[in-house]
């Protein structure tokens, strides 16, 4: 059975002149762990707004447990373990307060797991919550999405602002709970190594379209640097078809391209190129090029 | 076991982890028998997708480096696979490309070369 958890189609949405999604579509079944990428105002969190139905969809359609998020929030909610970018927390209450507090809306609360996670992340209940460090903070509002063992977990920037080590507490909490009971993920994240370790399927979003989408090794396969050595040194870079990005000088010219294009290879023999070497690019590399091409 | 996962650039993760235990193997730093971490501790202590090591470890299995015992874990499979010579002999002709390029480089002929290794080798003993 692969259900699908989220179904987006052709999603748009604007707010006033600006456009914030364009006709973004996704699927994302059960299991998957899904990284959402893109630089900052890309429509990431507004994406992630309408899987929660704080946002209704005006054009197009959202489905989260083949339901309506907004026609019926709190039957969606209960099943999300969301994190907020700005990590909103109750500033004015007490660690230990607050977990209490949360775990009184969810029937699903596992107190064992709360109280483990608390210990590993080293959380005082009786610290006020003002008081935490940016990676307390972090550490706590995830904390508090995982431990009601919701289906999907929404995480918007779960590790940008903080330190190595408190990033890297936070990952591995999210690998034990994908690791334990395939659950459903979606990250949003601008820090592509990570992505590149922890989703199995990544969305590239820019301008509020999805540039690209699909299993991270297939699209990593999709493309390669090719390095170009010309018979002659070239004055500007090559203008070869399906080239996404280029930099060099002289002889020798490396190109980003889809991987299986005979056209760019095709071109490129006929100017005199003959093909050095060539290698997989990053999910960064290939961010950057499809963006700026 | 230590592994190490390299920022991602040429080698996909899974394949980094495949090269890494076959060295191990290769090298007797993994023993016959020896048994590994189940794919969820791996994939923490190298904080990357299970799916990635479930992954790796299927590939190690097909190609006879690693055993699966039902309801007991993954093994290092039973020591005098054809594999460990091959992946043994792979090793050492990439250092051995290395060395006679820089040989060449310095323009030591390949009989100084050979000569010169039974000299270290003799120094070894």
């Amino acid at each position: 059975m692969n259900e699908l958890v989220v179904e987006v189609r052709n999603l748009s949405r604007r707010f006033g002149a600006r456009t914030a999604l364009a006709e973004v579509s996704l699927e994302v079944p059960r299991g998957i762990v899904l990284g959402l990428v893109g630089e900052n105002g890309a429509g990431k969190t507004t994406l992630i707004k309408h899987l929660l139905g704080l946002y209704k969809a005006r054009a197009g359609s959202v489905r989260v447990f083949g339901l309506d998020p907004v026609a019926d929030p709190p039957a969606v909610l209960r099943r999300i373990g969301y994190l907020s970018e700005e990590r909103d927390l109750p500033d004015w209450m007490r660690v230990g307060e607050l977990l209490r507090y949360t775990q009184a809306f969810y029937p699903a609360w596992d107190e064992a797991y709360a109280e483990e996670l608390r210990a590993m992340f080293a959380l005082d209940p009786a610290q006020k919550v003002k008081t935490l460090s940016r990676g307390q903070r972090a550490q706590l509002a995830l904390l508090l999405a995982l431990a009601y063992r919701p289906e999907l977990l929404l995480l918007d920037e779960p590790s940008s602002g903080l330190d190595p080590v408190v990033r890297r507490d936070i990952l591995s909490a999210i690998i034990r709970t994908v690791a334990d009971e395939g659950r459903t993920v979606i990250f949003s994240s601008h820090l592509l190594e990570e992505v590149e370790r922890v989703a199995d399927v990544v969305a590239m979003i820019h301008a509020g379209r999805l540039v690209l989408a699909g299993p991270i090794d297939e699209i990593k396969e999709a493309h390669r640097w090719l390095t170009l050595r010309f018979p002659e040194p070239l004055a500007q870079k090559p203008a070869l078809p399906g080239m996404l990005a280029c930099e060099g000088e002289g002889r020798e010219w490396a190109v980003l391209c889809n991987g299986a294009s005979e056209a760019l290879r095709g071109a490129a023999a006929a100017l005199g190129a003959v093909v050095l070497e060539e290698r997989t690019p990053s999910l960064d590399e290939i961010f950057v090029a499809r963006v700026k091409g | 076991m230590l592994l190490h996962l390299y920022p991602s650039g040429g080698v996909p993760p899974y394949l980094q982890i495949v090269n890494q235990i076959k060295y191990l193997v290769a090298s007797g730093r993994l023993s016959a028998g020896e048994r590994l971490p189940p794919v969820r501790k791996l994939a923490e202590q190298l904080v990357i997708n299970p799916n990635t090591v479930a992954r790796a470890y299927r590939e190690l299995e097909t190609a006879g480096v690693l055993t699966t015992r039902p309801g007991a874990g993954v093994y290092v499979a039973a020591g005098g696979s054809p594999l460990a010579r091959r992946e043994r002999v792979r090793i050492l002709s990439e250092r051995i490309d290395a060395l006679l390029a820089e040989a060449r480089q310095l323009d030591v002929k390949l009989d100084e070369l050979t000569g010169l290794l039974r000299e270290r080798s003799r120094l070894l003993e």
